[in-house]
C-alpha cells in the first residue's frame, strides 16, 4: 500500500462556540432549567460544546411557538414558502464547507463523506422540496392537499444534518411547522441549521430545535399538541413511539433499523461487487440503517470474492475524520463502540470466523477496525441483529430461491443489494425481496427524488421523492 | 426617445448616456443579423433577423441540445433558479422598458416555478406500467429536441413559453415580439449559467422567419402561442406537418399567463419513452 501524507481539512473554517441554547420561536435561549450536556468529538474525545438540555417546559414552549407559526405559514402561497426553502438550500450550498467540517467534528465521519455526500444531499433535498411547495396539487394526493399541523421530529446521529433535511424540507414545503430534536451525541449541525433559518429570514416558530436526550424526544412525540410524529432511529424506540402514539390520532412515520442482504451472484463482476460491498458496509463506519451488513455470496464464487474483498479491505484508511484520505472515521460514541464490540465478540463465540486487516488505530477516541465474519449462519446473532458498525457477516447460497429466502429471513426490510450481469435476474429477485429500497449493481445511493423507507420492522412511510410528501399531508 | 436610454433613475445631469445596441442572441453570443438589417422600435435600431439567422440559431440549438438534455434534472433546475436570481437583480431594467413591476415579479416567480419542475415532471408524467406479464415496464418523459417558439409580446408570456420548453431538456429558437424586453432577458440568460445555444433569440418579424422554422427539417416542435393571425397560424401548422413537428396552437383570445400554467406547456414538448425488460432468474 502506498503511504499517504496527511491531507487535513482546516478546522478553522468552522467556529464552534463554547455553549449552545435551544432554538425556539426564532431565538436561542438556555432552557428553563439551565441543564446542559456535552457533545464531544468522537475522534479525540475533546468536548466541542455544552448544549442546553430541553425539559418539558422548553418542549411546551417550542410546540406552542410552532403552533402559533402554523397558521400564517400554512396560509402563505406555496410559491412564497418555496422561496424560503430555496433560500435555505442556497445558504447551505454557500456554507457547505463549514457545515461539512462541523459534521465530521461532531459525528466522526470522514470529511470525504460529509463533504461529498452529506452536504450536497442536504442542499439538494431542500432544493427538491422547495419545488414541491407550489405544486402540491400535482402530487397525486388530491386537488387541494392540506398540511397536518405541528410535526414533532426526532432524528439519529448517523447523518445528523441529512436526517434533519429529510424531516424538515418536506414538512415545511407542505405547510407544516416543526419541532425537531437532534441526537444527543450530534446536536451541533442542527443548531447551525437554526442559524441558516435566521439567515433565510424564515418566520419565527416555523422551525424549532430542542436538544436533549431520549426523554426530551419522548416528551416531544407524546406532546398533545403535536399532530404528526416522524422518527428515524432504532426499531426498539420506534416500537415505543408507535405504542405511545396509539389512540392519539397523531400521524406517524418511522424509519428504523435494517439488516440488509447484499446478494452477489456468480456472474457478477467481482471487482465492482467488492467495491459495492465495501461501500455497503463501511460507508459512514457502517452507521447506516440500510447498510449491506449481510453479504450473501453464491457459493461458486465465494472464495474468489472473499480473497478480493480482504485485499480491498487492507487498503482502507481508518483514522482522523478531517483527513481527506480517510475512508473510515471514528465510531460515534463510546456506547456505540461498546455495542459493536459486544456483538462482534458474540459473533466469534458463536463460531463465526472473524477477520480484520492489520490496522493501526489512534490512541484516543472511539475506533473499530473494519471486520468481516465468515462461516456465519442464519441463526447467529450477527446475522440477525443490527450491529450499526463496520462489521460484515458473510453467508453463502446456491440458488436464487435460496438467496431470496435468506435475504428475507429477517424482521427488517429496509434495503437490499443485487449483483449480477443478468437484468432479468435483477428484476425477478427485486420483485421477491421484502425491502423498501433495492440497489442493483450499486449500493447506498440516495437522491432527493427517490423515496426511501422500509418494509416490516424497518418502519413505515417513505421519505424523499413525490412519495415523501404524503407523510405531511392531511 | 429610445427605450435603451430610458433608465431615468440612472441619468446623470450633464452626462450623455451610453445607449445599448440590441443584437440577436445565438449560441451564447450576441451577433448582429447576418443580413446587416435593423428596424426601428421605439427609437432603437433593433436587429432584423433573416432566414439565415434562423438557420444559424437552429444549428446552435441542435448542437447544445444533447448536453443540455444529458445534464441531470437537478442541474437544469439549479440553472433555471439561477435565471430567477439574475432576473430579480435586473428587475429595474425591465420596468424601465415599460414592463409593470408586478409582471416582472411574476416572470421571476415563473422561472422559480419551472425550476422546481425539472426533477418532478418525470414522477408526475411517467411511471411504472403494470403490464400483464413478467416484465418490468416503465415510461419516462424525454425532451422532443429543438423547439421553435413564436413568442407572445409580454415579458411574462415570453418567460412562460421559454421556461417549460427548456426545463425538460429541449433547446429553443425564439422569435421574440417585444425586442428590447426579449434581448434584456437574453442578457439575463447569458449571465445565468445557461449553456450557450440552449436559448437562441431572434428579433424581427416572425412572418418572415417563422415559415422557415416551421418547415425546417431539424426542428422538432413549434409553439405558435405568439401568432396573432389564425390564417398565419394555420399556414405555419401546415408547413410543420411536413416533418410532423409537434405544434402548440395559439389560443383564441390569448393565454392568461398569470394563471397556474399547468403541465401542458411542458408535456406538449415531451416524448414518452417506454422501456420493457423481462423478469426471471
Amino acid at each position: 500500500m502506498f503511504e499517504y501524507a496527511p491531507a487535513p481539512e482546516s478546522r478553522s473554517v468552522v467556529d464552534v462556540a463554547g455553549s449552545y441554547g435551544l432554538f425556539i420561536d426564532g431565538a436561542f435561549d438556555g432552557g428553563k432549567d439551565g441543564n446542559v450536556f456535552k457533545t464531544v468529538n468522537p475522534a479525540t474525545e475533546e468536548v466541542l460544546a455544552e448544549v442546553a438540555a430541553a425539559g418539558p417546559e422548553d418542549v411546551d414552549r417550542a410546540v406552542a411557538a410552532a403552533r402559533r407559526a402554523f397558521g400564517p405559514w400554512s396560509a402563505l402561497p406555496g410559491a412564497e414558502r418555496a422561496k424560503y426553502l430555496f433560500r435555505i438550500a442556497r445558504i447551505i450550498q454557500e456554507r457547505s464547507r463549514e457545515l461539512a467540517v462541523l459534521e465530521s467534528l461532531d459525528n466522526g465521519k470522514p470529511i470525504k463523506e460529509s463533504r461529498d455526500v452529506d452536504l450536497p444531499l442536504v442542499a439538494a433535498h431542500f432544493f427538491y422540496y422547495a419545488g414541491w411547495a407550489d405544486k402540491l396539487a400535482y402530487a397525486g394526493f388530491g386537488p387541494d392537499p392540506r398540511p397536518i399541523g405541528v410535526a414533532g421530529q426526532v432524528i439519529p446521529w448517523n447523518f445528523p444534518l441529512l436526517m434533519l433535511a429529510w424531516k424538515i424540507a418536506p414538512a415545511l414545503a407542505t405547510g407544516n411547522t416543526v419541532v425537531l430534536k437532534p441526537a444527543e451525541t450530534t446536536p451541533l449541525s442542527a443548531l447551525f441549521f437554526a442559524d441558516v433559518c435566521r439567515q433565510a429570514e424564515l418566520p419565527p416558530g416555523v422551525v424549532n430545535i430542542v436538544t436533549g436526550a431520549g426523554d426530551t424526544g419522548a416528551y416531544l412525540v407524546q406532546h398533545p399538541d403535536v399532530n404528526k410524529v416522524a422518527f428515524t432511529g432504532s426499531t426498539e424506540v420506534g416500537r415505543e413511539i408507535a405504542r405511545a402514539v396509539a389512540g392519539t390520532g397523531k400521524r406517524l412515520t418511522l424509519e428504523l433499523g435494517g439488516k440488509a442482504a447484499n446478494i452477489v451472484f456468480d456472474d457478477a463482476p467481482i471487482d465492482q461487487a467488492v467495491e459495492g460491498i465495501v461501500n455497503g458496509i463501511f460507508f459512514n463506519q457502517g452507521h447506516v440503517c440500510c447498510a449491506g451488513s449481510r453479504l450473501l455470496v453464491q457459493e461458486s464464487v465465494a472464495d474468489e470474492l472473499l480473497a478480493s474483498l480482504k485485499r480491498r479491505m487492507a487498503t482502507l484508511r481508518v483514522g482522523d475524520p478531517l483527513d481527506k484520505n480517510t475512508d473510515i472515521g471514528a465510531i460515534n460514541s463510546a456506547a456505540q463502540l461498546a455495542r459493536i464490540t459486544e456483538l462482534s465478540e458474540i459473533g466469534a463465540s458463536e463460531g463465526a470466523e472473524r477477520w480484520s486487516p492489520e490496522c493501526a488505530l489512534p490512541d484516543r477516541g472511539f475506533w473499530f477496525a473494519p471486520t468481516i465474519f465468515t462461516g456465519v449462519t442464519q441463526a447467529h446473532r450477527i446475522a440477525r441483529e443490527e450491529i450499526f458498525g463496520p462489521v460484515l457477516s458473510v453467508l453463502t447460497f446456491r440458488t436464487p430461491e435460496e438467496a431470496v429466502a435468506k435475504a428475507n429471513n429477517t424482521p427488517y426490510g429496509l434495503s437490499a443489494g443485487i449483483w449480477t450481469e443478468k437484468g432479468s435476474r435483477i428484476l425477478a429477485v427485486a420483485d421477491k425481496l421484502r425491502a423498501g429500497v433495492v440497489w442493483a449493481n450499486t449500493f447506498n445511493k440516495f437522491d432527493p427524488a427517490s423515496p426511501f423507507g422500509g418494509y416490516k420492522e424497518s418502519g413505515y412511510g417513505r421519505e424523499g421523492g413525490r412519495h415523501g410528501l404524503e407523510a405531511y399531508l392531511a | 426617445m429610445p427605450k435603451s436610454s430610458s433608465v431615468k433613475a440612472l441619468a446623470e445631469p450633464g452626462r450623455l448616456s451610453v445607449r445599448k445596441t440590441y443584437k440577436l442572441y445565438i449560441g451564447g453570443a450576441f451577433p448582429r443579423s447576418e443580413s446587416g438589417r435593423t428596424y426601428l422600435v421605439d427609437g432603437d435600431n433593433v436587429a432584423l433577423a433573416s432566414r439565415k439567422d434562423a438557420r444559424d440559431a437552429v444549428l446552435a440549438a441542435r448542437a447544445a441540445q444533447p448536453k443540455w438534455a444529458g445534464a441531470t434534472a437537478y442541474n437544469r433546475g439549479q440553472v433555471l433558479y439561477r435565471i430567477a436570481e439574475m432576473m430579480e437583480a435586473r428587475r429595474a431594467e425591465f420596468t424601465a422598458l415599460g414592463v409593470r413591476s408586478s409582471e416582472v415579479a411574476a416572470a421571476v416567480d415563473r422561472w422559480v416555478w419551472y425550476a422546481g419542475w425539472s426533477d418532478k415532471i418525470a414522477q408526475v408524467a411517467g411511471g411504472a406500467n403494470p403490464v400483464a406479464g413478467p416484465f418490468f415496464n416503465i415510461s419516462a418523459p424525454e425532451p422532443t429536441g429543438v423547439v421553435a417558439l413564436v413568442a407572445p409580446a409580454s415579458l411574462l408570456g415570453l418567460v412562460s413559453v421559454i421556461a417549460p420548453a427548456i426545463v425538460t431538456g429541449n433547446t429553443v429558437v425564439v422569435l421574440a415580439a417585444g425586442p428590447q424586453v426579449a434581448i434584456t432577458l437574453a442578457e439575463v440568460l447569458a449571465t445565468s449559467d445557461v449553456p450557450g445555444g440552449v436559448v437562441n433569440l431572434l428579433t424581427g418579424r416572425y412572418a418572415e422567419t417563422a415559415p422557415w422554422l416551421a418547415s425546417h427539417d431539424d426542428v422538432n416542435a413549434i409553439d405558435l402561442t405568439g401568432v396573432d393571425h389564425p390564417d398565419v397560424a394555420a399556414e405555419l401548422e401546415r408547413a410543420a406537418a411536413g416533418t410532423l413537428k409537434r405544434v402548440i396552437r395559439p389560443v383564441t383570445g390569448g393565454v392568461d399567463f398569470t394563471a397556474d400554467p399547468g403541465l401542458r406547456p411542458m408535456t406538449a414538448l415531451l416524448e414518452t419513452k417506454t422501456v420493457w425488460h423481462p423478469k426471471g432468474y
